[in-house]
């Protein structure tokens, strides 16, 4: 703990210094002295990463990665600049590196954190021939233990998991801005005159709304990521994933793609949504290449993470664990894996070949060079679609886990509720041009894609119809953990249903790009992802740490959350449909949607404070929680057989599955059988 | 359990009710707001009303049952065995597989129908070119040689919009006429409509296109053939007197080439310097230098946008390739601005 406040002193001391200097500097270039001109912004950025790393690098793997991430970023800029130097062309932009420049040294920087930090050292010294051992003992505790390397899948299911939470605050914290400045009609805060960052008030905002989507879908895919991590392995009866040190890998590489991905905003930002389309992305700031290299790296993690838990369910089952005695969570898992390790390479290449056209010259995109905007869209929504699928399968996997255990009945219709993840994740793939209806593609191809589209309905209506006939006649009992799960059913339900009408073409044409989509989209998210992670969060808090979350700020969390994102929501749709378009930074007095601006801010604000009671709560708990060491939910899942917190290499004893795992109900069964006896394992911890 | 099936069932026709009640109240049940004023906007309003009701039944058919387990189904205190033990109904899954998969084609269908209402070719169409570019649109009547800031269109007769994009990607949308369609660089894309309301309206782009995508809106009114017609023949007139002088011309250019999408002419602040009261006033350079504006420098700002930076703006403008004539023309009205 107490390295982390060094860092952060430090990195508030250096990000001044730098701050100071870029003045300076930019005053004896220009003249005069700006208290707000990029060159100082960046520079602080830049300052203050390289003293955190100073005098935090000597301990954790941390802050050695991001120190080592300014050295290669300035170690790959200078590079290009003194090439640009020797060939006679600019040396110095309005960022003071140029743009070519900063895009190698953002990618230098990447690197040179992965080889810095020491993630890569066994596998660099198995390649010099010497052996490592196999179980790295854990040199750390506590605290200490979250901010280095570990190859232990708890540790970097809850670092993962962390990340995310940071993440989720960082997006939420951008929302809220501009949240507050859509509260009234005309500019309140985000003026013209405003300068931050070299950005104006409404260029700001777009950054803020840009970074808010991309920073968002990062955090999703690191909590998802830290769900999978966490409980896959315990579920399978493994003692970790099948290639620990590619996991490790996965998590620390999402590090500096964060960083480079937040930098976007000190770098003159870009306005161009999370979506990024050329034309308007080749013309956007510096700050889009950084949001470009950013996703791109973010990808590795997504894609080598996938690969990882889809070779640790087919290799490292418990004996008699076959396919249809998974746990319905791990069949999501699998289903969002196929996906992520098949897909995100086309939004790394779409983003790639953005990244070229404007470094480079090659008009990929550029109508005058026979190139075609259009393309970017199909190769952009190809990965871009099935990823909200992605998003939401281990979700909807974790509401079908959980509902068994607090309705005390089996989930209904097992293998339909499977095969429906397979059957989302296979449809999603052909659903990708519903996003361009009104783009210009060819008109009659426009009908296929509605016809898939609503497909997706059938297998999603399966998952519904299931989950209700669980909780028919279920013995209902709801703490927090459930009324998340019941929220998510809700929130998803109502996301579910206002998609047809985007899916049908001809209302689509008049709902596509207004706050109608961005309500629907938030429905689905929550619903899918947002609910379920809570839910998760509080349902597995007791394996991980032993200790119980507070039930009474856990329900006021939902309580106050639920009907503020329900009001938010519909909110959105109803002035959707009135003429409010998406990404504006203001909207016409005339059409009258000032009242219900308000409304929404009033309760984006509700759900900012109903998270932070989260926060509060989740922090509080891990030192001064209600313990909770045994089988906390009365559940049949192996990971709830043994004492809590898990011991480092899971299971003393294998266990061997000799029934249904969800069959509750039914007299003297049981999921899985330890092969010692499993009391002789919780005594003998 | 038959009892519990019926009140279940009850529940669910409530909810149904209830939420179209509500979804009615607040005018969003028949039609899709704002007022429908194109004649493409009857097929999909009626579409919508049929989502709405699906929407509602289902709403009700998931949430239904859900509440009424909650309610009468809920733990009671001290008990602690399991519910029933059901593992599932092959009939009934297989049920709610297939009716689903039979509704969507059935949507599907009908989306198509309605998509192709929206795109019915009507005999002599108007036919007039849109020009979108940051942060502005322009309108073109090619038989009239006209140019306006104001789209104009006679009620009851269909028109098509061909529309190209000078930078980048635009969205025409008017939400009273219910179509939208994009506008991209490189191509023409089209956009059908039939006005079937008299009024004013607005066209909103809807498709991010950078700073002040905002405020790329402007009028778009409907009227009948006599008002239309009234309106041409005084645009006409106009044209013809402005080519007359060389502020006219001047005026001209700077409507073909959309020169007010960033740059205003009533003083107030956009994505470029102001033209109100410019010429000849000092205007500080982005490196801090101040110079006066006179013919030499807005001529090199206009030919040479990144030559001299104003402080405070980015350089969003390309480099125009005009004629000394037709620069000498622009400067000409800029100095009328005071």
């Amino acid at each position: 703990m107490k390295s982390f406040w060094r860092g952060l002193v430090t990195f508030l001391i250096g990000a001044v210094v730098g701050y100071a200097l870029g003045v300076i500097l930019e005053g004896t270039v220009t003249g005069s002295m700006k208290f707000n001109a990029p060159v100082a912004s960046a520079l602080a950025f830049l300052f203050g990463f390289t003293a955190l790393a100073y005098l935090g690098g000597k301990h954790s793997t941390i802050f050695r990665g991001l120190f080592w991430q300014v050295i290669g970023t300035f170690a790959g800029a200078l590079l290009v600049t003194l090439i640009r130097a020797l060939s006679g062309k600019d040396v110095f932009g309005p960022f003071f590196f140029t743009e070519p420049a900063w895009v190698l040294g953002g990618l230098v920087g990447a690197l040179a954190f992965l080889f810095g930090s020491g993630i890569m050292d066994d596998w660099i010294k198995w390649m010099r021939g010497i052996d490592t051992p196999e179980h790295h003992e854990e040199r750390y505790s506590g605290f200490e233990k979250y901010i280095n390397v570990s190859l232990d899948h708890k540790v970097i299911g809850v670092q993962y998991t962390v990340l995310a939470l940071i993440l989720l605050c960082v997006g939420g914290l951008f929302a809220m801005i501009f949240r507050t400045e859509l509260a009234e009609s005309g500019l309140q805060f985000l003026k013209e005159n405003v300068n931050v960052f070299g950005q104006n008030g409404p260029q700001l905002y777009n950054t803020l709304m840009s970074l808010h989507g991309m920073v968002m879908i990062v955090s999703i895919l690191l909590g998802l990521a830290g769900m999978m991590n966490y409980l896959i392995p315990l579920m399978l009866g493994a003692q970790d994933m099948a290639f620990p040190r590619l996991n490790a890998f996965s998590f620390w590489i999402a590090v500096p793609a964060g960083v480079l991905l937040l930098s976007s905003l000190f770098l003159g930002g870009f306005d161009t949504g999370w979506t990024g389309y050329p034309p308007l992305s080749t013309r956007a700031p510096l700050g889009i290449q950084m949001f470009f290299l950013g996703v791109f790296v973010a990808g590795w993690s997504s894609i080598l993470g996938s690969l990882n838990i889809l070779v640790t369910v087919v290799r490292l089952r418990a004996k008699g664990m076959t396919a249809m005695k998974m746990p319905i969570f791990i069949w999501s898992s699998v289903a969002a894996s196929i996906i992520s390790l098949t897909a995100t390479q086309m939004i790394g290449l779409a983003f790639q070949l953005v990244i070229f056209q404007r470094l480079l010259g090659m008009g990929f995109f550029d109508p005058a060079q026979s190139g075609n905007p259009v393309l970017f869209q199909h190769l952009f929504w190809f990965y871009s679609h099935p990823v909200v699928y992605v998003f939401v399968l281990p979700g909807l996997g974790v509401i079908s886990e959980l509902l068994p255990v607090f309705a005390r009945k089996p989930l209904f219709g097992y293998r339909w509720v499977a095969m429906s993840s397979l059957g989302i994740a296979l449809v999603g793939f052909l659903v990708w041009a519903h996003h361009m209806f009104a783009a210009g593609m060819n008109e009659y191809l426009r009908v296929p894609f509605m016809y898939s589209t609503l497909l997706v309905a059938v297998p999603t209506g399966v998952k519904f119809f299931s989950w209700v006939a669980t909780i028919w006649q279920g013995k209902l009992v709801t703490p927090t953990a459930m009324l998340f799960v019941l929220g998510a059913i809700v929130v998803f339900l109502l996301g579910g249903l206002t998609g047809p009408p985007n899916a049908t073409v001809s209302t689509d044409l008049h709902l596509h790009d207004t706050y109608y989509i961005v309500g629907h989209f938030h429905d689905t998210i929550f619903g899918g992802f947002v609910f379920p992670f809570f839910a998760a969060l509080y349902y597995w808090f007791p394996k991980a740490t032993g200790r119980r979350m507070n039930e009474t700020l856990g329900k006021i969390h939902f309580w106050l959350m639920t009907p503020s994102f329900l009001v938010l929501t519909v909110g959105m749709m109803y002035i959707g449909m009135l003429g409010m378009r998406r990404r504006i930074v203001d909207y016409d007095p005339a059409l009258g949607l000032d009242a219900t601006h308000l409304v929404l801010t009033i309760c984006g604000y509700l759900i900012a404070i109903s998270i932070a009671v989260f926060l509060y709560n989740f922090i509080h708990s891990i030192k001064h929680g209600e313990k909770a060491e045994g089988n906390v939910w009365n559940s049949r899942s192996p990971e709830w057989q043994v004492p809590s917190p898990m011991p480092t290499h899971n299971y003393d004893q294998p266990f061997e599955v000799v029934g249904e795992p969800y069959d509750y109900g039914l007299e003297g069964s049981k999921y899985v059988q330890f092969t010692k006896s499993a009391s002789d394992a919780a005594g003998k911890h | 359990m038959r009892r519990h099936f019926i009140a279940a069932g009850i529940l669910v026709v409530v909810i149904t009710i209830l939420t179209y009640a509500v979804i009615n109240f607040s005018g969003l049940a028949t039609q899709m707001n704002p007022v429908a004023a194109s004649a493409q906007a009857g097929s999909i309003d009626a579409l919508w009303h049929f989502e709405i009701i699906v929407i509602s039944f289902l709403f009700a058919l998931i949430t239904g049952p859900i509440v009424y387990s909650l309610v009468v189904f809920r733990r009671r205190a001290g008990d602690t065995t399991d519910a029933a033990h059901i593992e599932g109904n092959s009939t009934l899954e297989i049920t709610w597989t297939v009716i689903p998969l039979i509704f969507v084609m059935f949507l599907a269908y009908w989306g198509a129908y309605s998509l192709g209402e929206t795109r019915r070719v009507a005999a002599n169409p108007l036919i007039i070119q849109v020009q979108a570019q940051q942060f502005d649109w322009s309108f073109i009547y090619p038989e009239y040689n006209i140019i306006s800031n104001e789209l104009h269109l006679p009620v009851d007769r269909q028109v098509v919009l061909k529309m190209e994009s000078k930078d980048v990607i635009h969205s025409f949308w008017v939400p009273e006429f219910r179509v939208k369609q994009d506008v991209v660089p490189g191509r023409i894309t089209e956009y059908r409509i039939t006005p079937s309301l008299i009024g004013s309206y607005k066209v909103r782009c809807s498709e991010l296109c950078g700073t002040h995508h905002a405020y790329m809106e402007r009028p778009v009114v409907v009227s009948s053939q006599a008002d239309y017609d009234a309106w041409i023949k005084e645009q006409v007139a106009l044209a013809v007197e402005m080519q007359k002088s060389p502020e006219g011309v001047g005026q001209r250019l700077v409507a073909e080439n959309g020169c007010l999408g960033c740059h205003t002419i009533d003083g107030s602040p956009k994505a470029a310097p102001t033209w109100l009261g410019l010429y000849g006033e000092h205007v500080t350079l982005a490196d801090g230098t101040v110079v006066t504006a006179d013919d030499a420098y807005i001529s090199r700002a206009i030919l040479q946008p990144a030559a001299d930076v104003v402080q405070g703006y980015q350089v969003l403008m390309q480099p125009y390739p005009f004629t000394d004539a037709q620069v000498a023309s622009i400067i000409a009205y800029i100095k009328t601005l005071k």
